[in-house]
C-alpha cells in the first residue's frame, strides 16, 4: 500500500509541474505583456513609468526562467504576490472566499449522493420499464439544463411561491454568514445553489450507479442469494449495492474536484462571493496575477482529489494496488 | 429451381423493396425512443438555424422601444425583452450561433484530437509517453476553467469562444481515440502496410483513422452538446459571444435576472432552448453510442 501511495505521489509531480508550466506560459503568450495590455490595452495613453513599475512588481523585467522559478516557489510557499486589482495578497483574497465555496461543494456533493444512489439503484432494478426511462431522462436532463438557468428558476420560484403563500416575497439572504455563527441564515442562503449544482452533478453518478448495479445483479452470488431465499430487500441492500458502490465513489470524488469549475457559473447566479466569482471577476478585470494563481489552485485541488480517490480505490479494492 | 436459388431470389426481393424512409424512422422510434426524440430535436434546431431568415418574424437585433417587455401574445409569440426585441426571433437566430459554435469547435477539437491520438498510438515509444503526460496536464484543467483562461488571454467574441472551447476538447478526444488506436495498431494489416513501404501519413490517415471512427463519432456528438452548453455559460458570464449577436446564454444575462419577476418570459424561453438543444444532442449521442459500441449496449 505504501509503495502504491508513493508511486501515485511521484506521478502527481510531473503533472503539477506541467500544469504550472502551461499556466505560466499561457499568460506570456500575450503580445507585449500583461502590464502593457492592462494599462494601455484599451488604446488609452499609459505612462511608461507606470508600466515599468507594474513590470517590476510582477517581476516581468527578469529573465523568463527566473520568473518561472519564482512562480514555482510562490506556489509551494503560498505566496503568489498581490492582486493587480485590489492590491491585496492573492492568498488573502482566496482565503476570504474559500470557506463559502468549500461549503457549497460539500453540500452539493451530499445532494448528488442522495439523488444518485437511490435513483440509480431503482433504475437498475426496474431496467427497461417506464421507471427506468423516467430516471434516465431525469438524469440526462440534469446534464442538459445549464446550472445558471436552474438558479434563475429557483430564485423566481421562491419569489412566486412565497408571494402567493405568505403574501410577501422572500429572498435568500445575500450576505454570507459562517455556519457556526448563524446556521439557519447560512443554510437558507446556501441550500439553493447546493441543490442546483447537486442535481447537475448527480447525473453522471446516477448513470454510474445504474450500470454498476446492473453488472453486479448478474453475478453468480446474487443468484445464490436468491436461491437460498433471501428477501429481495436484503439482496439489494447488503449484497448488490455494497459491491456496486466502488465506481460510484470514484465518480463522486472526481466530480467533487470538478465542482470548483461548476461553481464559476452558479456563484454568479446566486450572487455569492466565492472562488468562482473571484475567478470570473479576475478574468473580467484582466487581473492576470489572480487568474494565474486561481487556475493553479483549481488544478492543484483537482490533481490532489484525484490522488485521494485513487488511494481510496486501492484501499477498497486490494486488487488494484497489486496490479 | 433449387431451394438455394429460391432463397437467393427471395433475398434479392427483400433487398429490392427496401423499407421506405418513414418505416426506418418508425423502426428507430420503436427501438430507440429516446434517441429518436433526440434526433428530432436536433433536426428542428438545424432547420431553425438554416432557415432563420424565413422563420423569424422580426429582426433579432432591432430595438423597438414601443414594445418593451410585452408578454407572449400572437404578435410576439414569446414576448419581447427590455429593448423591445422579439424573443422568438432571437431564439431562432440564437440556434444559428449555438450550432455554429457547437459544430465548429466540436469538429476542429475532435479532428485534431483524432490525428494526435492515432499518431501517438502508431508511433508509440517515447513520443507516446511524452504525449500522454502532456495530455494529463491538459486534462487536469476543468473544462470551463481552461476555457476561461483562454478567454482571459485572447478576449471575448465568437471566434475566441470557439478557440476557448476547442482547446479543452483536444486532449479529451485524443485520449479516447488513442486507447482504441492501440488495439488497431496490433492488427497485422498495419505491419503489412509498413512492409509495403507506405508512408507514416498514409498508414495513419488511410488505415488507422477509418478504424477508430466509432469512438470518434461518439466523442463528436457528445462534444457538440457540451460545446453548446459551454458557449451558453461563457456568454452568460459576459465572457463569450458579445451583444448584439443573438445567443441564448447572452439572453439570460443582465435583464433576465432583473426582470425575472415582472417579465418571466425573458429568462424562461432562452433557458428552455439551451436545455432542449443539449438534451437533444445528449439523447442522440447516447443512441449513436449504443449502435456503434456493442460493448456498452444495455448499460
Amino acid at each position: 500500500m505504501y509503495n502504491y501511495i508513493l508511486k501515485r505521489i511521484l506521478l502527481m509531480i510531473p503533472t503539477l509541474f506541467g500544469a504550472a508550466f502551461l499556466v505560466f506560459f499561457l499568460l506570456r503568450l500575450i503580445p507585449g505583456d500583461v502590464c502593457e495590455l492592462r494599462l494601455a490595452g484599451t488604446g488609452l495613453y499609459a505612462d511608461p513609468a507606470e508600466i515599468e513599475l507594474c513590470q517590476e512588481k510582477l517581476g516581468l523585467n527578469q529573465p523568463m526562467i527566473v520568473q518561472f522559478f519564482d512562480f514555482l516557489i510562490g506556489i509551494v510557499t503560498f505566496d503568489l504576490g498581490e492582486s493587480m486589482w485590489t492590491g491585496k495578497p492573492i492568498f488573502y483574497e482566496m482565503g476570504l472566499r474559500f470557506e463559502l465555496s468549500l461549503q457549497i461543494a460539500i453540500m452539493a456533493t451530499i445532494t448528488s449522493i442522495f439523488i444518485a444512489i437511490p435513483l440509480g439503484t431503482i433504475s437498475a432494478i426496474k431496467q427497461d420499464t417506464w421507471i427506468d426511462y423516467v430516471v434516465r431522462t431525469f438524469s440526462i436532463a440534469g446534464i442538459a439544463i445549464p446550472s445558471f438557468w436552474y438558479g434563475i428558476l429557483i430564485v423566481l420560484g421562491i419569489l412566486i411561491f412565497t408571494q402567493s403563500w405568505f403574501g410577501e416575497p422572500w429572498m435568500p439572504p445575500l450576505d454570507y454568514v459562517p455556519i457556526w455563527v448563524d446556521p439557519w441564515r447560512n443554510l437558507s442562503q446556501l441550500i439553493w445553489p447546493a441543490l442546483a449544482t447537486g442535481y447537475r452533478y448527480s447525473a453522471v453518478a446516477t448513470r454510474m450507479t445504474r450500470s454498476a448495479m446492473l453488472e453486479v445483479l448478474r453475478e453468480d452470488y446474487i443468484r445464490t442469494a436468491r436461491a437460498k431465499g433471501l428477501l429481495e430487500k436484503v439482496i439489494i441492500n447488503r449484497h448488490a449495492l455494497k459491491n456496486s458502490l466502488l465506481p460510484v465513489v470514484t465518480v463522486i470524488g472526481i466530480e467533487f474536484a470538478f465542482l470548483m469549475g461548476g461553481l464559476v457559473v452558479t456563484e454568479q447566479v446566486f450572487n455569492l462571493n466565492g472562488l468562482g466569482k473571484l475567478f470570473v471577476d479576475s478574468v473580467m478585470s484582466s487581473d492576470y496575477a489572480m487568474t494565474q494563481a486561481l487556475v493553479m489552485v483549481v488544478v492543484m485541488v483537482f490533481v490532489f482529489t484525484n490522488f485521494l480517490v485513487d488511494i481510496m480505490y486501492a484501499w477498497l479494492d486490494p486488487r488494484i494496488r497489486y496490479a | 429451381m433449387s431451394i438455394a436459388e429460391v432463397q437467393v431470389e427471395a433475398e434479392i426481393e427483400t433487398f429490392a423493396d427496401k423499407d421506405p424512409w418513414y418505416s426506418v424512422a418508425l423502426d428507430l422510434i420503436k427501438r430507440k425512443p429516446l434517441g429518436a426524440a433526440g434526433a428530432f430535436i436536433v433536426l428542428i434546431m438545424i432547420f431553425m438555424a438554416l432557415f432563420a431568415e424565413l422563420i423569424a418574424p422580426y429582426d433579432p437585433e432591432l430595438n423597438n422601444y414601443e414594445f418593451m417587455l410585452v408578454g407572449p401574445d400572437w404578435t410576439f409569440l414569446l414576448g419581447t425583452d427590455q429593448f423591445g426585441r422579439d424573443i422568438f426571433s432571437r431564439i431562432v437566430y440564437g440556434a444559428r450561433t449555438a450550432l455554429f459554435v457547437g459544430f465548429v469547435s466540436a469538429f476542429v477539437g475532435s479532428v485534431i484530437g483524432l490525428i494526435l491520438g492515432v499518431s501517438s498510438a502508431y508511433f508509440g515509444g517515447k513520443f507516446d509517453l511524452v504525449f500522454q503526460r502532456v495530455m494529463d496536464v491538459f486534462m487536469s484543467f476543468p473544462l470551463i476553467i481552461l476555457a476561461l483562461a483562454v478567454v482571459s488571454i485572447f478576449g471575448t467574441g465568437t471566434q475566441n469562444v470557439i478557440l476557448a472551447i476547442t482547446i479543452p476538447f483536444i486532449p479529451r478526444c485524443a485520449r479516447v481515440v488513442r486507447s482504441n488506436a492501440l488495439a488497431v495498431r496490433e492488427i497485422p494489416y498495419i505491419d503489412a502496410a509498413r512492409a509495403c513501404g507506405y508512408s507514416h501519413t498514409r498508414i495513419i490517415l488511410k488505415h488507422m483513422v477509418p478504424n477508430v471512427m466509432a469512438p470518434y463519432l461518439i466523442m463528436f456528438t457528445a462534444f457538440v452538446g457540451q460545446a453548446i452548453l459551454l458557449e451558453a455559460s461563457l456568454s452568460y458570464l459576459g465572457l463569450g459571444v458579445q451583444e448584439p449577436v443573438p445567443a441564448w446564454g447572452l439572453m439570460l444575462q443582465g435583464g433576465a435576472e432583473e426582470f425575472a419577476e415582472s417579465a418571466p418570459w425573458i429568462p424562461i424561453f432562452p433557458g428552455v432552448a439551451i436545455s432542449l438543444a443539449v438534451f437533444g444532442f445528449n439523447l442522440f449521442g447516447d443512441a449513436v453510442r449504443d449502435v456503434l459500441d456493442p460493448k456498452l449496449r444495455s448499460r
